[in-house]
């Protein structure tokens, strides 16, 4: 592959900036721009070796202090030779030595590229691609954490746990059907079934986890509804902490769908100020109702919004009905105005309400409370395994239920070789998830995820 | 003198079970055929087991005979014992398996030979091989006679630069006391076809007299017994009995002091042995925490008092065989008739064949059996077919038949050793199959009478009665399926007696059958119109349905695995040109030249991430 090159730490200023090179062509770039102040050369060294020294910019100019680490295929992050300058002198000086780097025959790496190529050439398998993927656009702390635990491995240690006992159960079934003469032991169902409830107790648990984790590393879409004018933006300002949305009292005012990003503790949101969900005549706010419902079905999580100071009307009824199979948090605004509502009935109908006024900043932590609460990231531990995307979830759901499926058969007498069917398919839903079994799935997670364009 | 003989279309040299098919095939498909062997009362021979079938290879005879093959008849014929193995595990991996009597065998195969038209079989030794300026090859025999063919099927099993081995003493030996072929092993040589040692194994043969049966266990056939072959209107008659005895700590004792007498552990044998048919000694190093190993009595045949003791194929010397033989319950007098040997053999790495199993780098060229690195008369005989075929089609200017992994065990068979190759010889399992529900023996004719239509092995009669059966088949699937049991008292009663759920309203036949508790069998009472057809015919539905939701499971699987087996790789293609290809997976795949992503990803070595290179390469470069 042709050899890339990009700054690779934050474009923050201060501290050391590293411009990474990678590819075949790694050493012979670093080379031309790279004076060492011992006289040794970038390509004497061995795998992880460093030479202190300067490089030397465009016009000439030379930046001292710069350490030049070197890589060798495969032992690299990209599975490439490479290398990289560790500037200290801050982001000015990194991007000037980027500058020289690609004015010495470096390609721009796009985003995602290094991953891309340590995927390819095999050296994180595809739910690392993808966490590293979520890391570089990782909205929180607690985001960036989790993803890299992914990385880290946290999920493809539990995966291949989860995966080496399907495999040996696999096995031992393969084993018995193919030895029939000899005195290979009589393969115990009780056995089996005690190894297949483990490894359906691990999936569950991973699966689980997902909704929390997701709100904590993809953030979770969420939706706020109510009838027009009961203050849905307000919330919406109060959760980004500034004002965004256009707020006026006017009926309908809010109609086109502007996503937002908005972190809740360790949770995201991510939050689209929706138009008032009402019968309206009017055709621009027709379409602006239209998109609302659209993004409320879709949504994960719904922030159901009722006006404190307006009896419960049949638009608010309507609501109650919209959102019931929805994760939820009911919000009873305006509570600084006197109470014309029945609160009974929103008590009734929701686990989870939380009674404020939107105007008032102060109570954002009463609503982030009730939203963490819900969502469960409260107590989310980052350091331990997570799915991170629907891809990923759908593969363990795939697994999980052909492994409730092996069990209820061995319980039920089906034959063993039925039994060893759908074990080796939630052994496939798991080697796709990690990547690890080339199908069109991972394929097509590739073209999409790194930009692999024709 | 040299002198030219005959010009044939299609020439095969060797008349084991790899060869006979491979013959009769060609024959049969209208190509002047020549079978060439070094004795022919070694046609057919069963140089190990007097057995044809057992797990797994059971499926591959009924394959062969769906498309047309001979085994399965032969078998059928020449059968004295037979059992369904693995009856309690289920439908994938029911395996037929019958003791044969070899004599009448190896009689009934070379008399299917003689008897072919197109088909000459001519007892020669061949001594050279080589490709004339006319592209045609050259065959030399020992009598320094000239052939000529466009297409030569190698099928030397154990023959080929053979060399047998009993404790320290070894010399030049095919299989059976038989010459070896040693001339032919330097021309292949001078081919450059990569050629390596592979080894096998076969036990002592007793006589009867010596043993004292009543010290063992009594094995007999199954009452109700199955033909191999779709063909055979006759159910094979059980005429003799095996019976089973184990080793033990002395057996164990002896073998273990005499260890360094064995040419294996002294290293005399470079060859690599097969890992699924360990000799006594092997089994006793490897699984050593093992109290005893079974061992079966199998009677040679009928006219014989000749005994094969399976589970017990040793190297070491005569002298300690007979001594640890003698430690074994009712084996305390016995008397050796002859003395189990290893022999060493050349064969070909197959990563050098294409699916087709012509040689890559050479038109015309097949091979077949052990010679491609397998073991096993079973394996042997499948791929005899397909090089006999594909030699056929070759010589006709047809496109080559290839069996897919999805169709077949054969399909299996032969990607696993032209894909993944093999490092020891290679035996057939049903695990080997990932798709063992919907390949089983009792639907090979279903899915391949086809095929073998198609090809022109399989003829009008034969063919008619698959159409019937699958016609038969559905009609009765649709009965089933249409037809409401009431809730009666009998049925409820029964229903309970079997611990399963009575009805509320009435209940479809199909839905009853597909209970784990219930079968057709059980069902008679109830179903009063049940038509009368033949058992396969309610097998198959009881199947289809019991195992509906697994068999759709495999079809998913299927689907998904074409997706890149469509995906072709042009044969101009150079991995070394496609970056980021790993450097062992570019010298895997220019080794193995895979002819689809899918045969491709199957390559040991070559990894998803590699896949996914190569995927995104063609994609890039307008490829499919």
């Amino acid at each position: 592959m042709s050899t890339v090159a990009a700054i690779s730490t934050g474009l923050a200023p201060g501290g050391i900036g590293i411009v990474r090179i990678s590819g075949e062509d790694a050493f012979s770039v670093a080379e031309k721009v790279f004076v060492s102040k011992n006289g040794k050369l970038l390509k004497d060294l061995r795998g992880y070796q460093a030479l202190l020294g300067a490089v030397k910019s465009e016009d000439g100019e030379l930046f001292d202090e710069v350490v030049a680490l070197v890589y060798r295929a495969p032992k690299s992050y990209t599975g490439e030779d490479v290398v990289e300058f560790n500037c200290h002198g801050g982001l000015f000086v990194t991007r000037q030595v980027l500058r020289s780097v690609l004015s010495a025959g470096a390609a721009p790496a796009p985003a995602g590229e290094f991953t891309k190529r340590a995927f390819l050439n095999g050296k994180i398998d595809l739910a690392g691609a993808e966490s590293v993927m979520n890391i570089i656009s990782s909205h929180s702390e607690q985001e960036a954490k989790a993803a890299f635990n992914t990385l880290e491995g946290a999920l493809s240690k539990k995966l291949s746990e989860i995966n080496g006992i399907l495999i040996s159960s696999s096995a031992s079934l393969a084993a018995w059907v193919d030895y029939p003469d000899d005195e290979i032991e009589e393969l115990s169902s009780g056995e089996l079934v005690k190894n297949l409830n483990t490894a359906k107790k691990e999936l569950e648990q991973l699966i689980n986890r997902f909704d929390a984790g997701k709100a904590v590393i993809g953030g979770v879409r969420t939706a706020i509804v109510g009838k027009p004018n009961v203050g849905k933006s307000t919330i919406m300002n109060l959760l980004l902490g500034e004002e965004r949305s256009i707020v006026t009292s006017v009926e309908g005012t809010t109609r086109d769908i502007v996503e937002e990003t908005a972190v809740i503790g360790a949770a995201t949101l991510r939050l689209a100020d929706t138009a008032g969900l009402r019968s309206s005549d009017d055709e621009v706010e027709k379409i602006g109702v239209d998109k609302a419902k659209k993004w409320l079905e879709s949504a994960d999580f719904v922030l159901a919004v009722f006006d404190n100071s307006r009896p419960f009307a049949n638009e608010d009824e309507d609501i109650v009905n919209l959102v019931k199979e929805k994760k939820c948090v009911a919000i009873i605004n305006k509570c600084d105005l006197p109470t014309a509502l029945n609160k009974e009935i929103i008590i009734q109908n929701f686990s989870d309400t939380v009674e404020i006024s939107a105007k008032n900043p102060d109570d954002r932590k009463l609503l982030s409370d009730s939203i963490e609460k819900v969502l469960e990231t409260a107590d989310f531990d980052p350091s331990v395994a997570s799915l991170i995307n629907a891809r990923q979830k759908n593969c363990c759901e795939n697994a999980l239920r052909e492994i409730t499926q092996a069990i209820e058969d061995l319980e039920n007498g089906v034959t063993l070789d039925a039994v060893n069917v759908t074990v080796d398919c939630a052994i496939d839903e798991l080697l796709v998830l990690t990547g690890e079994k080339a199908s069109d799935a991972v394929i097509n997670e590739i073209f999409s995820r790194f930009c692999v364009g024709k | 003198m040299e002198y030219f003989a005959k010009h044939y279309d299609v020439a095969v040299i060797g008349a084991g079970h790899a060869g006979i098919e491979a013959g009769l095939a060609a024959a049969r498909l209208g190509c002047q055929t020549v079978i060439f062997a070094i004795n022919l009362d070694s046609v057919g021979n069963m140089p190990c087991n007097p057995s044809i079938g057992g797990t797994s290879k059971g499926h591959l005879v009924r394959e062969i005979d769906a498309l047309g093959g001979e085994m399965g008849k032969a078998a059928d014929s020449t059968s004295i014992q037979s059992r369904m193995l693995n009856l309690g595990k289920g439908p994938a991996v029911h395996s037929l398996r019958a003791q044969i009597d070899r004599r009448k065998y190896s009689e009934y195969t070379k008399h299917a030979v003689e008897k072919q038209e197109n088909l000459d079989l001519r007892q020669s030794e061949i001594v050279d091989l080589y490709k004339n300026e006319d592209s045609l090859w050259v065959l030399k025999t020992r009598l320094e006679a000239v052939y000529t063919a466009k297409s030569v099927v190698l099928a030397t099993g154990t023959f080929l630069g053979g060399r047998v081995y009993i404790g320290d003493v070894s010399f030049e030996s095919g299989p059976d006391g038989m010459f070896p072929a040693t001339a032919l092993s330097n021309a292949l040589k001078k081919l450059n076809l990569p050629l390596r040692r592979f080894k096998t194994g076969t036990p002592a043969r007793v006589n009867r007299r010596s043993i004292d049966f009543s010290k063992t266990e009594l094995q007999q056939g199954d009452e109700k017994t199955v033909a191999f072959s779709f063909d055979s209107a006759k159910k094979p008659e059980n005429k003799v009995a095996c019976h089973i005895t184990y080793t033990n700590d002395e057996t164990k004792n002896i073998i273990l002091e005499n260890l360094h007498r064995s040419p294996l552990y002294s290293g005399k044998i470079s060859g690599v042995g097969p890992r699924y048919c360990p000799s006594i000694e092997d089994k006793i190093v490897r699984f050593s925490e093992k109290k005893r190993h079974q061992l079966f009595i199998e009677p040679c045949g009928e006219d014989t008092e000749e005994m094969y003791l399976q589970g017990m194929s040793s190297s070491l010397p005569e002298d300690v065989q007979l001594k640890f033989l003698r430690t074994i319950p009712g084996l305390e007098n016995v008397e050796i008739m002859r003395t189990a040997y290893a022999i060493e053999y050349d064969c070909v790495d197959p990563l050098a064949l294409s699916p087709s199993l012509e040689f890559i780098d050479f038109s015309g060229l097949f091979g077949a059996g052990q010679f491609n690195g397998s073991s096993g008369y079973e394996e042997a005989a499948a791929q005899g077919l397909i090089a006999g075929i594909n030699a056929a089609r070759s010589v006709q200017g047809k496109e080559p038949f290839v069996l897919g992994r999805e169709t077949s065990y054969i399909g299996t068979l032969i990607d696993d050793l032209v894909t993944k190759g093999c490092a020891d010889p290679y035996r057939m399992m049903t695990s080997r199959s990932e798709y063992r529900l919907l390949l089983r023996q009792d639907n090979a004719d279903l899915r391949l009478t086809e095929f073998g239509h198609n090809i022109g092995l399989v003829g009008k009669e034969k063919y008619n009665r698959f159409l019937k059966k699958k016609e038969m088949i559905a009609e009765e699937l649709e009965r089933v399926e249409n037809t409401v049991l009431p809730p009666t008292d009998e049925l409820q009663k029964f229903l309970v007696s079997r611990e399963t759920s009575p009805l509320k309203t009435g209940a479809r036949i199909s839905e009853l059958i597909r209970r784990p508790q219930l079968n057709y069998d059980l069902l008679t009472p109830f179903d009063k119109n049940r038509p009368d057809l033949p058992d396969e015919v309610f097998e198959q539905v009881e199947i289809e349905l019991k195992y509906e939701g697994y068999i759709k499971r495999q079809q998913a699987q299927v689907e998904e695995m074409r997706r890149l087996e469509v995906k072709k790789i042009p044969e101009s293609l150079d991995f070394n040109a496609i970056d980021g290809l790993r450097l062992e997976a570019r010298e895997k795949l220019t080794k193995a030249r895979p002819q689809s992503v899918g045969q491709a990803s199957r390559i040991s070595g070559v990894t998803p991430a590699d896949i996914s290179v190569l995927l995104i390469f063609l994609a890039k470069e307008g490829i499919n």
